[in-house]
């Protein structure tokens, strides 16, 4: 089984050093686009709200990194399921990629909503639906990466993780329904809140680009985190022949030649 | 004559250490088996593996016909083991532990209480919690709640551990009553001299693999 | 050999030996119950009484000492089940995974409610609680429960295996129960006469928590009694 990955992959190119390809060089070049683009609208071009003024700006950050969180969650939860179905290494990588990029981006979401309640409201943090569920939502989810950081076997991680995402996920439409009812009616100005439906123009256009942007960076960031966490898994693997070897060697010095396959990266010839 | 447990290069990671590391191994029905080895040979891993409780990570393994890498749950129901830790609920009595465990494998009360009777567990231990009980009664409860259930396969690990000498008669002669009804008996142990007599045939495992296997008795089979 | 035996029928056999081991070893009686007393204790202590705080805050602190006690109670009953081989003894049986789960979350929900209906009484007594609205806080309290136990036994067996269960548990645990912790207070505020709005959809919540983690759990449970 492992064998057989190693040699296809060292017959088909030499292994990769790095988690770089051309088709990450052009998404970043893209997400880099959008990114300047967004920064451009957002911050000087768009007009303030007339409202909040200059203020209104950090919803060009907020909401895409909230959708971010959104999507790399949904994944994880997709994946989480896909595992336990099909129990192949790509649903296992692919899921817990998505939970820490969906920390990442959470916090990110929870420090630039408590910097815009601190320049608005002069607190940094209010008990809104938004910022309350993120909080809630964001340990449940160190959690998983808690679990993910423990020594195991891939199969016992794989599975252990894939629970825990599965159970995470159920959960938040749930964690919406009750955190809105509760703070629903203490709601006063929210960051979202600020988008209004006839936003148009410039600001729409800078919404739209940070939107963008943020998708663009987030699927760069899978797609990194992927692979190094493929390459992981292929050292490691490396690390059981070599394991096997060692542990053949164990046996007493009276053991009968059959056993001694030491150019075979496969089991003992019989 | 086809063998009851049937292993080829069965390689089983415990975490990320091969305890076996490409086990071939044929054990015959009716037939008691010797496991012997230093530790950490991969004498317990191999056990667990032919319960169905240890998934293979490359090879082969084929148990009482069921293939073990499509589905392991399958042979566990007809296999009993004995292993290092008690399998018993510390804080329940003995007999309430057989009334669980006997249920719980399909098997009725009566079956565990008999089962008791022929471990030589006495009745005035039946209704002390597990935790009070000496180390060898514990072992004698554990090997009742094992042969209630009628396993077809026994994989016994170091069977006479633990007990007296009244004790290690019994387990020879269960060993031996379960050959003789039928039942394959595995049993890993260190007791040479003791084993030696019961077994009719004995494998030696170290570092992962089987190192040696001595000749088979006739009267059970021929070469494969 | 009599018939196999079916999913409900192990769930029973587990509830059974469950309650058999809490009546043996009296740790729900004999331990938690005080531990969660001395909770509704420390925090008359830390909001003063005199000052009304208590009162006003009487459901909320009610919920986090069940929530505190629900995890030392999973603690107990899943670490049971990992000590001595019982794992390996109980998938050997061939016994449902389904059933095993239902069984656990049977004997969990039963303990935790005793463990409320006595609470309630020390906070009638501590707090000087009356309690009207009763329908209500009987929903309330077995739906809350029920999710409790459901969502507790799917955390309970996973961190049972690992060495670090006594931190893990509650990371994973808490922040999942925030919504039954939201819902079952601010419920049982609506039950105290103390909000103006209707009760019912907040139990009406927790139901379908409860109703989500049973299910979730019960085909989960197989992964999880044997990869995790």
């Amino acid at each position: 089984m492992t064998s057989t990955k190693i040699e296809s992959s060292s017959a088909a190119a030499p292994a990769p050093i790095g988690t770089g390809s051309r088709g990450t060089k052009v998404l970043g070049a893209t997400a880099l686009f959008f990114l300047v683009l967004a920064v451009a609208y957002g911050l000087f071009i768009s007009p303030a709200d007339s409202q909040l003024g200059n203020t209104v700006r950090i919803i060009y950050m907020h909401v895409p990194t909230v959708m971010a969180a959104y999507v790399a969650f949904l994944i994880t939860a997709l994946s989480s399921a896909m595992y336990l179905w099909k129990r192949t290494e790509f649903w296992d990588l692919l899921g817990s990629s998505g939970a820490e990029i969906g920390v990442l981006f959470f916090a990110v979401t929870i420090v630039d909503g408590a910097l815009w309640g601190k320049v608005t409201w002069g607190v940094f943090w209010r008990w809104e639906p938004r910022l309350t569920t993120s909080a809630v939502l964001l340990i449940m989810y160190i959690g998983y990466l808690a679990v993910r950081a423990i020594p195991a076997d891939p199969k016992t991680r794989a599975t252990r993780c894939a629970i825990i995402g599965l159970v995470a996920v159920v959960n938040i439409p749930i964690v919406h329904k009750a955190v809105d009812w509760w703070r629903g009616l203490h709601q006063g100005k929210t960051v979202l809140g600020t988008i209004h439906p006839d936003m148009g123009g410039t600001q729409l256009f800078a919404m739209y680009s940070a939107l963008i942007a943020g998708l663009l960076v987030c699927a760069w960031l899978f797609v990194h985190r992927f692979r190094a966490g493929f390459l992981a898994e292929r050292a490691s693997e490396l690390g059981l022949d070599q394991a096997l070897e060692e542990r053949r060697l164990e046996s007493s010095p009276a053991a009968p030649s059959s056993r001694g396959a030491r150019d075979d990266l496969g089991g003992p010839q019989t | 004559m086809s063998a009851l447990v049937h292993l080829r290069s069965a390689v089983a990671l415990i975490g990320r250490f091969p305890a076996l590391a490409g086990v071939d191994l044929d054990v015959y029905p009716g037939e008691i088996l010797l496991l012997q080895g230093p530790n950490g040979a991969g004498k317990t891993t191999l056990l667990g593996v032919c319960a169905g409780l240890i998934g293979l990570t490359s090879g082969q393994a084929v148990v009482l016909g069921e293939d073990l890498t499509a589905n392991p749950r399958a042979v566990r129901r007809r296999v009993g083991l004995l292993g290092h830790d008690s399998f018993l609920y510390q804080d329940l009595s003995v007999v309430e532990n057989l009334d669980f465990w006997s249920r719980a494998a399909a098997a009725t009360v009566q079956d565990g209480r008999a089962a008791l009777e022929r471990l030589g567990v006495s009745s005035r231990l039946f209704d002390l919690p597990v935790y009070s009980l000496s180390a060898g009664q514990r072992r004698r409860v554990s090997f009742a709640a094992m042969i209630c259930r009628r396993p077809e396969l026994w994989l016994l690990d170091e069977p006479h551990a633990g007990l007296d000498s009244s004790g290690r008669d019994l387990v020879d002669g269960l060993m031996a009553e379960a050959s003789a009804s039928g039942a394959t008996v595995l049993f890993a142990s260190h007791e040479l001299d003791r084993a030696e007599h019961i077994a009719h045939r004995s494998v030696t495992i170290s570092g992962g693999v089987i190192i040696a296997d001595s000749p088979r008795a006739t009267e059970l089979g021929s070469e494969p | 050999m009599t018939k196999p035996r079916g999913m409900f029928d192990d769930a029973l056999l587990m509830a059974r030996k469950d309650l058999q081991l809490e009546r043996r070893a009296k740790i729900g009686l004999g331990q938690v119950l005080p531990f969660a007393i001395l909770v509704l204790l420390l925090f008359a202590f830390a909001l003063d009484p005199d000052r009304g705080v208590l009162k006003q805050a009487t459901p909320g602190l009610f919920w986090v000492t069940v929530l505190f006690s629900a995890v030392l109670t999973l603690q107990r009953s899943f670490g049971l089940e990992s000590e001595d081989g019982i794992l390996e003894a109980l998938r050997l049986t061939g016994m449902s995974p389904a059933g095993i789960y239902l069984g656990k979350v049977t004997a969990l929900t039963l303990e935790l409610l005793l463990l409320e209906a006595v609470l309630a009484v020390g906070v009638a007594v501590l707090y000087d609680t009356h309690f009207i609205g009763i329908p209500l806080l009987l929903v309330i309290a077995f739906t809350a429960t029920l999710g409790i136990a459901g969502a507790g036994a799917v955390y309970g067996a996973l961190a049972a295996r690992l060495r670090s269960r006594e931190t893990l548990l509650p990371l994973l645990l808490l922040p999942l129960l925030a919504p039954v912790l939201i819902a079952a207070t601010r419920g049982c505020e609506v039950s105290l006469q103390r909000e103006a709005m209707s009760g019912w959809p907040w139990a009406a919540l927790l139901g379908i928590f409860a109703l989500v983690y049973l299910t979730l759990g019960s085909f989960l449970f197989r992964p999880l009694l044997e990869d995790a």
